[in-house]
């Protein structure tokens, strides 16, 4: 009992992470079908880009501003415009295949250019421990948990609040009636890559002094940000937000209690009950299935 | 299809066929394996492409198959039982295991569906890293012997090269068949439109887990002929990217064509072997490669073709009218 305090704010620590990269994810589906098997290598490179900046010698700030734009350039911008673009009318699948050469690419890229190894990496959060209601609880984590609530607070008041928001909204939920009444819909989708190269890089900037930067990180991550939008619900914010809290407890939860080889397996477990009993997630709306 | 185009084609078969056999004779031990590879990997796409290009099912485990048909090979044949009977085992085994795999099929589609088949994959290599006492775990299994066939010992590279090749050939032959066969339409009528293939009395429920379970079966074949060929086997090629590049092969050659998988194949084992001399490059090139075919073609490389025969058809065609047409309007 008294570590369990500790592993639920760990697990809701990464599972805000996940649920970071979770939004994304399903934003991006929703605004264009495309599911983006990349989306784990997109966590990835930010930290290496920060890498490269700081290796040139800019302090840590500016070090994230810049990787920040970055990762909107390549991640955001790029990404739309020279492979989902060209692609999107083809329907689904060979798009998403064309993402997951993409992961391969990203991959190599970084382990060729940069290195194999794991390279640490500096927190915003200082490290040390704070005794809440007599508790010690890891101050890196809270953080963490602190920026990631804001972040999506403020991410669920652009969607719900602002004239913005809701024309990204009529977009995913209708491009063509969108169109007609007066929405931009192409900006609005770009808009919405943007979000995403946003959401993916200050999950790698908050996630990376915890695990590292490493090449191959991104597998991991991306299947978490996948089964947190499963299991949330891919065609809503908030289910992809609760998925991604949820499958961060669920899995520390299993590592404590259950053993640490099937750890893995517990979030599958969860993932493929979800689906076959509740295929639209745990705060999704049914998806009318088209004949 | 005039006929002299039929000749053209038989003939290009049989030289393929003549080059796969003839030309690899002098080749070095490490070229063999690859070309094996190739086969092995064309076997476990063609079940791919039945699954997703023929019934329209996507799949993410083809790869935990193959590792399922190579662990069945790998514990039968060191113990010392015949690879024949491993392959049978492995064949019911991914037949049943498919089939269970398709219920889920019946309820979602896209890519729920190709979620639950990736957690599946994810399952199935935890259960080949972590159950010691079946599959040595993290260690392997190593020691595999290779078969007797029809009396010839396949120690050897070569001959088990050709052995692979005629395996790919039975498939092949079995393949072409079946997706010639009412059922091969059937799984055709799924893709295209399942309600009214339902409407037309195709039993829609068997025929999808059919899909799946015919697939994941020759995921099987390859895994126990995967397991002889390195006659070591552990847990890491069997992970989730195996059955990413199988899909991925299958996508790349053109799903839905018979001769899809053995191109796609072909890009995927091959074209970075031929990359090699970029050094640490070749991944990444291989990446760019298949990014571009897809930009360029999303229907693979047999859909460039397909597209060129079509405009070509196309083009003939209304030559063909506008010829008829002047006669009609000359004519008194």
């Amino acid at each position: 009992m008294s570590n369990l305090l500790d592993l639920l704010v760990a697990g809701l620590a990464t599972g805000a992470i996940y649920a970071l990269v979770a939004v994304g994810f399903t934003l991006l589906w929703q605004t264009s079908q495309t599911i983006n098997f990349a989306q784990g290598e997109f966590v990835m490179l930010p930290a290496f880009l920060m890498l490269a900046v700081m290796h040139a010698g800019a302090p840590f700030w500016l070090a994230i501003i810049l990787g920040i734009l970055l990762s909107l350039l390549l991640l955001g911008l790029g990404f739309k415009l020279l492979l989902v673009d060209p692609m999107l009318r083809h329907g689904v699948l060979p798009l998403a295949i064309a993402t997951m050469a993409l992961a391969i690419g990203i991959k190599e890229a970084v382990k060729q250019f940069f290195s194999a190894e794991a390279s640490p990496f500096p927190s915003i959060v200082p490290a040390g421990d704070v005794s809440i209601l007599g508790r010690v609880v890891s101050l890196q984590s809270l953080g963490v948990l602190a920026l990631a609530i804001a972040v999506v607070i403020g991410l669920t008041m652009l969607l719900n609040r602002t004239s913005i928001g809701h024309q990204m909204q009529a977009t995913a939920q209708n491009p063509t009636v969108a169109r007609i009444i007066g929405v931009p819909v192409e900006r609005m989708i770009l808009l919405t890559f943007l979000i995403n190269a946003f959401l993916v890089a200050l999950a790698s900037l908050l996630i990376t002094p915890i695990y590292l930067a490493k090449f191959s990180s991104g597998e991991v991550l991306g299947q978490a940000a996948f089964i947190a939008a499963i299991v949330g619900g891919f065609n809503q914010v908030r289910g992809a937000i609760a998925g991604g809290l949820l499958i961060g407890v669920v899995d520390n939860l299993a590592a404590a209690y259950v053993s640490t080889q099937y750890r893995a397996a517990v979030p599958m477990v969860l993932l493929i009950v979800i689906i076959l009993f509740r295929p639209q997630g745990l705060l999704g709306r049914p998806e009318e299935r088209t004949v | 299809m005039t006929i002299n185009g039929k000749y053209w084609r038989i003939a290009l078969g049989l030289a393929v066929i003549a080059a796969l056999i003839i030309v690899p004779m002098n080749f070095n031990r490490y070229g063999l394996y690859i070309l094996s590879q190739w086969a092995v990997m064309t076997i476990a796409a063609m079940g791919l492409n039945l699954t997703l290009g023929y019934a329209g099912q996507v799949s993410l485990a083809q790869g935990a198959f193959v590792g399922i048909g190579a662990y069945a090979a790998a514990i039968m044949t060191t113990q010392g039982m015949p690879l024949i009977a491993a392959l049978g085992v492995a064949i019911v085994l991914c037949f049943a295991i498919g089939w269970i795999l398709g219920y889920p099929a019946l309820r979602v589609q896209h890519h729920y569906l190709a979620f639950v088949t990736l957690a599946f994959s994810t399952l199935a290599f935890l259960v080949f890293r972590n159950e010691d006492w079946l599959t040595k775990g993290i260690y392997g299994i190593s020691g595999i012997p290779r078969p007797n066939v029809l009396g010839f010992a396949t120690n050897r590279p070569l001959p088990f090269y050709y052995f692979c090749l005629g395996s790919l050939a039975i498939v092949s032959l079995a393949m072409w068949w079946l997706i010639r066969s009412p059922w091969g339409r059937a799984f055709v009528a799924l893709r295209e439109n399942p309600v009214r293939a339902l409407s037309l009395g195709i039993d829609t429920r068997r025929y999808t887990l059919m899909a799946f379970a015919i697939g994941s079966a020759l995921g099987g074949v390859a895994g126990a002929l995967y397991a002889p060929l390195t006659q070591y086997i552990d847990p890491v090629p069997f992970n989730l990217s195996l059955s990413l590049d199988l899909l991925m092969m299958v996508i790349v050659g053109g799903s839905g064509f018979f001769f899809g998988p053995f191109l796609g194949a072909m890009i995927a084992v091959l074209l970075p072997e031929w990359l090699r001399f970029t050094q640490g490059y070749y991944l990444m090139l291989y990446a760019i490669a298949v990014m571009l075919l897809l930009i360029y073609s999303p229907t693979g490389i047999l859909g460039i073709l397909d597209r060129y025969l079509a405009e070509r058809r196309t083009k003939a065609a209304s030559a063909l009218r506008a010829v008829t047409k002047s006669r009609l309007e000359t004519a008194p």
